[in-house]
Parts: C-alpha cells; structure tokens; sequence
C-alpha cells in the first residue's frame, strides 16, 4: 500500500496548484483586473444615461416656415407631451435624418406629416401631434379614457440591460481570460514544457477554466452591485441561483475559450476567433434589445446560443424571481456547451 | 544498466530530413553529449528521446522501457529542460517550483531545490525579474523536482556568460555524482570535454563520430595538433572540414 501513498513534497494537488498559478497570473496583471471589473460598469453606465427611462420622453417635433406654421406651434404648444424645435430653413431633411427631430409638421392645409415611419419615436410623435392638431380644430374626442399610471420597478430598459450586461462580461471574461494566456503559454513553448512533465492534460485545461470561476464573483457581481445600489435595479430571485446560473455560464464560456485556444498560436489568431465567435452573440442574443425581434425561422439558432441562454436565465432570476427549475433549460444548453468545449478541446488542442 | 538506447532514429519534415538514421546508446550513471552544429538535428533527436516527437522511424528505448507501453512510469522518472521555454514571468520562484514539484508522486523537498540551484535567496521573485543564468537554473530545478533517474537538458548554457555556465556545471556534476543519468545537447566543445563521459558528434542528423573526448581527440594524430593542445573542435573540423560555430 506505500506505492499508493504520494509525496508532493509540500506541494498541494496539481489541479489546486495549476488553479492557483493562473488567478495570481490574472492578478498580477493590473490592466487585465481594471478592464474586467471596469468595463461592464462603464457600459452600464453609458447605456443608462443614453436611455433614461422610457415612455416619457417628449416627441419632438419640427415646423418649417409657412402660413399657418404659428397657429400649428400654438396648438402644439399646449401639449406637453410635444416639444418645438426650431428648424432652419432648409435644414428639414436634416433634423429629419439626424434625429433632430421626430417628425416635420408641414403647415398646408391639411397639414402634412413628413416621418419615417421605421422609427418608433417618429410613429409615436406622429400619433401625439395629430390628436393635439385635431383637437385644436375642434374636432371633439369621442370619449376620454382613465389612465392608470402604474411605476413597476424592474420595467426599466436599465433594469432589463443590466442582466444582459452581466451576460457580457461572464461571455468576455470567458473567451479572453481563458484563451488568451494558452496561446501566450503555447507561443512561449511553456505547453510543452508541461506535458514533457507527469502532469494530467485534463488537469491543465480544466484549472484555466476553474482559475476563472474564482474570478467570477467579483466580475459579475460588479454590475450587479452598481445596478442595485446607483439605479435601484430589482433583485427578486436568490442571490445563489444568480451566482449559480452565473458559474455555469462561466463554465460553458470557458470551456469555449479552450476550444478556440486549442489549436493557435499567435495572438492575432485567438483575436479573430473570438471576434467571430462573440460579435454574431452581441447582435443576436438580445444583450440591448429583445432576441424575440428577430424573425421566428431563426429563433431555434438564437435560443441555442449560450449567450442567449444566460442572459434569458439571469433575466429570468434577477426581474422575475424565477428558481433554478424555470431556467433548466438554459442551464442544460450552457452545461451542453461548456462540456462539449471542454471535451473537443482535449481531444485536438496543440500542446506544442 | 541502459539510460537511453536508440536506432535508427529517423523524422523529416517537409522537405527537411532533421534526423537520418541515429543510433546511440547512454549508460546508467554515465554523462552523454550530443555536440554538433545549429542544424544538426540535436533538438529533434532528444524531443523523440523525450517522448514529445513521434520519430518516423527507429526504436527507442528509456530506463529499460518504452513510450507506447510506460508513459505515465516514463514522465515521473525523467527530468527534462527543454531548449526554449519561457516560464511564467508573473509566478515567483517559489510558486513555479511548487506547480512543477506538485506533478510528481515522490522527489525532494521545496527547501532542497531551491538549495541545490542556489536559489533561496530568489524565492520571493518573479522569474520574469530573473537574470538569464538565475532562470537556467529554475529551469534545471524544475527538471530535477521529481528526483529523476536520467536528466534531459537541450543547450543548457546556450547565452549564459562564463560564471553562470560554470555555476550550472558544478550542478549537473553533482548531480551525476549522486548516480544520476544526463543526456544533453550542446554546441560548446568546452561543455562537452567538461561535463560529458562520452560524447556523439552529430551534423547533418548523423552520428560521425563518438567516444570519451580524449579517445576522439587522440584520434586526430599528433601532427594535425601543433599550436594548442587538441580540442572537440579539432575533432570537428577534421572530420567536416567547418566549425562547430560558424562565424
Ligand atoms: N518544426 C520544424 N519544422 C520544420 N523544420 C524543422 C522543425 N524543427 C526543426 N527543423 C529543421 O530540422 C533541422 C534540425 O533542427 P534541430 O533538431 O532543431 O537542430 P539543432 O537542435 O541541432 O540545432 C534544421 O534544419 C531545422 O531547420
Ligand atoms: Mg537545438
């Protein structure tokens, strides 16, 4: 039974000594810490200041010159729901293009609307000053309905970003915290140094991704921290199944990280894969907009990706109080990724 | 008692063939230098012997066995400094050698290693902050955590100045002292009349000539040795007519 006992000579288990050496290489790195913790806040709050809150924003609305343009700005001005702005002559298109304004009012009788009818603060400008304009005619309301304002915390488009930004940085964080020091350590032949060592393959990839789960808290509770503390963002689920679906996607991400680092060996390589890989995500997975505006042939695709799997599950936790049972599915397609990463990256990844 | 045995070894790539037909023996116990030329096949030879290339053909055997049936008993055995590898800069000293150490089931202590190569006093630093000879022997330390039956080092001294070399000489001979096996590759003549028992000039992936550095320098003759006392070189630049560094 001796043969059986081993001796590390004060060394711990590989697995823990590997884990270890990439999470003090990543602290050691200043600028790698300040970006992974600094960039989701940033974005966070650039997102927050571009879109205050939603539906009270006023239609903006431009008026050329002409006879009658000063009864148009009168009747609109009793609106407060709609705001003149002055256009100079010849500069309709202009403001019409640039956002400037939603929507041109041309005082001819009647008047004329001048919008594109793809923006949605256009159609709705469009709907507001008709109803103002008709009513300054006299035209009188069939009925007035009773509005009931109602404020739901949560409903906010921050509210709603934030858990896509978080989704983010656990994507970001993945890909590059994992597959950038593996080229780095393939192009300084330290891969080979390694497996010309007793040590396990599967250890080795598996500490580059549990290194990074160590990291995780920090890095996504950031956003989430800022969230609740500076915009009074909702959290109705548990903080565990936050930080479990949150290490799942961690998982799967990493594993992704592998698997685009299995095989490359210059950092312009790993750049273009990760690029490739993660752009389609930002645009797909429904980080800044719903993923449900994309046509249902390609639904099947999107809600595959493991983007939108974590970002629909940390919706699903932090705005809806959802348990881990309702995100099942998004924590078996991340489970479904991160494995089938981990075991394609053992099986081809270049350790030379 | 056999260290290392090969024959025949072969391995091309592309249009290359770095390795044509090799065969040597190294004992147990016993210092063995591959010397040749940039080129010369030194680093692909070893690679195969260190179980990390597939050679295209030949045998090879290590300790007694081989890679197909004993690789995991192989890699515990053996030590291996490998011609360019860059370690960790942000890992200390200390924290390198415990990552190596913690890969073998059995060798020395954290204390020892970093005794044998000199190196206490440097535990607390990050390799990258290193000189080149403080890092050769980290890199030896390395080699030597999982007290190995047979040492393979590739230019081991390849950019050291003078006293880092001999520093790392003086631990290599200890190192045989105590019955270890060493295998390296070098293109300085004066580190293999210093260090190697035998030697196995390779140029062109070929052996063309090998034995103790005395019995090869003695086979130049007297006559062709006139100014200076007769050198591996001598031994070189008789048999190819060029040097061993080509200038
Ligand atoms: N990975 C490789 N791809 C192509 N050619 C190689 C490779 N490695 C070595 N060679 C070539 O094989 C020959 C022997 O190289 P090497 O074994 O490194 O020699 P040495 O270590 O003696 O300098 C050289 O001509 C070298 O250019
Ligand atoms: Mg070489």
């Amino acid at each position: 039974m001796a043969g059986l006992s081993i001796d590390r000579g004060g060394a711990r288990h590989p697995l823990i000594e590997l884990s270890l050496g990439r999470l003090r290489e990543f602290a050691r790195e200043p600028e790698a810490v300040f970006w992974s913790f600094i960039f989701p806040i940033l974005m966070s709050v650039t997102m927050a200041l571009a879109f205050p809150g939603g539906g009270n924003k006023p239609a903006i609305v431009g008026i050329p010159q002409g006879a009658g343009a000063a009864a148009i700005r009168e009747a609109l001005a009793r609106d407060p729901a709609v705001t003149v702005r002055d256009v100079p002559a010849g500069g309709e298109e202009r403001a019409l293009r640039e956002g400037d304004v939603h929507l041109l009012v041309v005082p001819t009788a009647p008047p004329t609307y001048r919008f594109d009818p793809d923006r949605a603060e256009s159609r709705v400008a469009r709907l507001l000053v008709d109803a103002a304009l008709k009513r300054a005619a006299g035209t009188a309301d069939p009925w007035t309905a009773r509005e009931e304002p109602v404020q739901l915390p949560g409903s906010r488009y921050v509210d709603w970003l934030i858990p896509g930004i978080v989704g983010l940085s656990v994507m970001g964080n993945g890909l590059w915290g994992v597959g950038f020091p593996i080229v780095q350590a393939r192009m300084r032949n330290l891969l080979k140094r390694l497996v010309a060592s007793p040590m396990r393959k599967r250890e080795y990839l598996l500490a580059q991704i549990i290194g990074r789960l160590i990291v995780l808290t920090p890095e996504a509770g950031a956003p989430l921290v800022f969230g609740v503390l500076v915009l009074g963002m909702p959290i109705r689920g548990s903080i565990a199944a936050i930080c479990l679906v949150c290490l799942v996607g961690a998982f799967s991400f990493g594993g992704l990280g592998l698997l685009l680092a299995s095989r490359v060996r210059t950092f312009e390589a790993i750049s273009g894969l990760m690029n490739l890989s993660t752009v389609p995500m930002w645009v797909l997975s429904g980080v800044f907009f719903s993923a449900t505006n994309f046509p249902q042939s390609m639904q099947p695709l999107i809600q595959a990706l493991p983007l939108t799997a974590l970002i629909n599950a940390l919706r699903a936790v932090i705005l809806e109080g959802t348990t881990l049972i309702g995100v099942a599915r998004e924590l078996a397609i991340l489970a479904a990724w991160g494995l089938g990463s981990f075991a394609t990256a053992l099986a081809i990844f270049r350790w030379r | 008692m056999i260290g290392v045995r090969c024959i025949n070894l072969a391995k091309r790539y592309d249009d290359v063939v770095a390795v044509d037909g090799l065969s040597f023996i190294v004992n147990r116990g016993e210092c063995f230098g591959l010397l040749g030329p940039n080129g010369a096949g030194k680093t692909t030879t070893i690679e195969i012997l260190e179980g990390l290339l597939e050679p295209d053909a030949g045998e090879v055997e290590v300790l007694g066995l081989t890679w197909k049936q004993h690789h995991r008993e192989l890699r515990q055995r053996l030590g291996v400094q490998l011609q360019e590898t860059q370690l960790g800069d942000k890992l200390t000293v200390e924290e390198t050698l415990r990552l190596f150490r913690s890969f073998y089931h059995r060798g020395r202590t954290l204390d020892e290693l970093l005794r044998i190569v000199e190196l206490e006093s440097k535990r607390r630093s990050w390799v990258g902050k290193l000189s080149g000879g403080q890092k050769q022997r980290l890199a030896v330390a390395c080699a030597l955590a999982g007290d190995p039956d047979l040492l393979f080092l590739d230019e081991p001294t390849t950019g050291l100045d003078p006293q880092s070399r001999r520093q790392l000489w003086a631990l290599l001979s200890h190192f045989r002292q105590q019955g270890g096996t060493i295998l390296l590759t070098t293109h300085y003549m004066d580190e293999a009349e210093t260090l190697c028992d035998r030697v196995a000039i390779v140029d062109h992936g070929k052996v063309i000539a090998e034995g103790p550095p005395p019995e090869l320098i003695a086979t130049l003759g007297a006559p062709k040795v006139v100014t200076h006392q007769g050198t591996l070189e001598d031994v070189f630049v008789a048999l190819t007519g060029r040097h061993l560094r080509e200038e």
